[in-house]
């Protein structure tokens, strides 16, 4: 797998915060203003730097939930004892100054091209594949396209209204705590009986983008490879057992 | 100079006799975060095995039993992640690079290690010699759970830990450096986390 390098140095950059927008009660949208900035692929993330007064500072990284050519912004879920994430969820707010380096990872990533796409979501795992979608919105590409989101509760959904709204990608929720009693989509996690049901069968060569919790990944991605998909065709992101690695 | 967050107060600060101990950029956890860029792959001890090749000749392999009849070391490391989590203190069941190093002639300068599921991760063989880097089986005394790289992963703790490859088959012997998986992607050649190597040119 190893290849020719592409060695560049990613330097920390000083953007503007254009905007805050609150997806959920837990999720919000951070626009940034970033002059420098070279551009990104579809699925990359950056990281954020915080510095307090005394020099002190934290890093984490986030998934850039914008598609390629559009200003940079990530979804960030506010993890309750984390140290970055309840400070980007609150406090920040539109024409603070934030520092990010970036774009960062060059594997989870979707270019283009007409293969099938599976996009599987464990609860913020979403961020990353919305900008997936996105970036086939407006490229108009013709890659079949499906998502497959899990979530506790409907009102846990990010990006509901716009994710409604793609006329030819399909995107099925799964309501694994609870669900209104009209509710005629999908219930439960998602194991192979679900994925079977509804993902690219193997021969049509699909590629699989799979995010969320690690335990949520581990057995979507082990459900795909016994449905026939290479491991090779699917790609992961995992976040830690408590979320403390995302905090 | 980096601004300073308007607002922002930090509030992981490490104890002082932790601090020292923590790379900067890194927090500590308690748990054992898992990050893998696929499928986790589920090899039977009774089909594993370990080899050192070089320039495509397999200069020698090892068996399971083969390989757990060479002398176990018990190593205490603490262990430094990319995405910014270290663990203070694990424990691991291993066998020395040394050890298997000892059992070939060679005059490498670097290594690939190859794995199960196509990973691969480069380091020079100064890293991975003196003591630095094990074959690990055993994890707290238990079996190297599947998920954390069982049955047997690289431990190369004083590197980032995503050199420590998890689902090791083999070192290839190398007479110059090249990248492997991550570092293809952007990520250091080297990584050293006391120097904040995380990306190509750090």
């Amino acid at each position: 797998m190893e290849g020719t390098a592409v060695r560049g140095r990613l330097t920390w950059q000083t953007g503007k915060v254009s905007s805050v927008a609150d997806e959920t009660p837990t999720t919000r949208t951070i626009m940034l203003d970033l002059a420098g900035w070279a551009g990104h692929r579809a699925g990359q993330h950056l990281d954020v730097r915080l510095t307090a007064e005394d020099g002190y500072s934290a890093e984490r990284s986030y998934s850039i939930a914008s598609a390629p050519g559009e200003p940079v912004a990530i979804t960030v879920q506010r993890i309750e004892d984390g140290e970055v994430s309840p400070y980007l969820t609150e406090e920040l707010r539109a024409g603070d100054e934030l520092e990010v380096r970036g774009p960062i990872g060059g594997y989870f990533v979707w270019d283009g091209g007409p293969s099938p796409v599976l996009l599987v979501a464990g609860g913020s795992g979403v961020v990353p594949l919305r900008a997936i979608l996105r970036h086939r919105e407006r490229t108009g590409s013709p890659a079949p396209m499906t998502l497959l989101y899990s979530v506790r509760t409907l009102p846990d959904v990010i990006y509901r209204a716009e994710l409604d709204g793609y006329p030819d990608a399909r995107v099925l929720y799964t309501l694994t705590r609870e669900h209104p009693a009209e509710w005629a989509g999908l219930t439960g996690r998602v194991d192979q009986a679900m994925l079977g049901s509804l993902a690219f069968p193997s021969e049509q060569r699909p590629t699989a983008f799979v995010c969320g919790p690690t335990p949520f990944v581990e057995a979507v991605a082990e459900s795909l490879v016994a449905l026939g998909y290479p491991a090779r065709q699917v790609k992961t992101e995992r976040f830690g057992p408590t979320g403390d690695a995302n905090g | 100079m980096s601004p300073v967050s308007r607002g922002f107060h930090g509030k992981r600060r490490e104890a002082p006799d932790k601090a020292s101990r923590v790379p900067p950029g890194q927090y500590l956890t308690e748990g054992f975060p898992v990050l893998s860029a696929g499928p986790t792959p589920h090899a039977r001890q009774q089909d594993w095995t370990f080899a050192i090749r070089q320039g495509g000749q397999e200069l020698k392999s090892w068996t399971w039993p083969q390989m757990r009849a060479q002398p176990t070391e018990q190593v205490t490391a603490d262990i430094h992640c990319v995405t910014r989590w270290s663990k203070l203190d694990t424990h691991w069941q291993a066998v020395s690079i040394d050890t298997l190093l000892a059992q070939v002639k060679h005059d490498a300068k670097y290594v690939m290690a190859y794995c199960d599921g196509g990973y691969t991760t480069n380091l020079p063989i100064a890293d991975v010699t003196n003591g630095q880097a094990w074959l690990a089986f055993g994890y707290e005394d238990k079996p190297l759970e599947p998920e954390h790289g069982g049955p047997v992963r690289l431990l190369v703790p004083h590197l980032y830990f995503w050199k420590s490859a998890k689902w090791v088959r083999g070192l290839d012997l190398l007479d110059h450096d090249r990248p492997g998986f991550w570092e293809t992607y952007g990520y250091n050649m080297y990584g050293d986390p006391w120097k904040e190597q995380r990306y190509a040119g750090d």
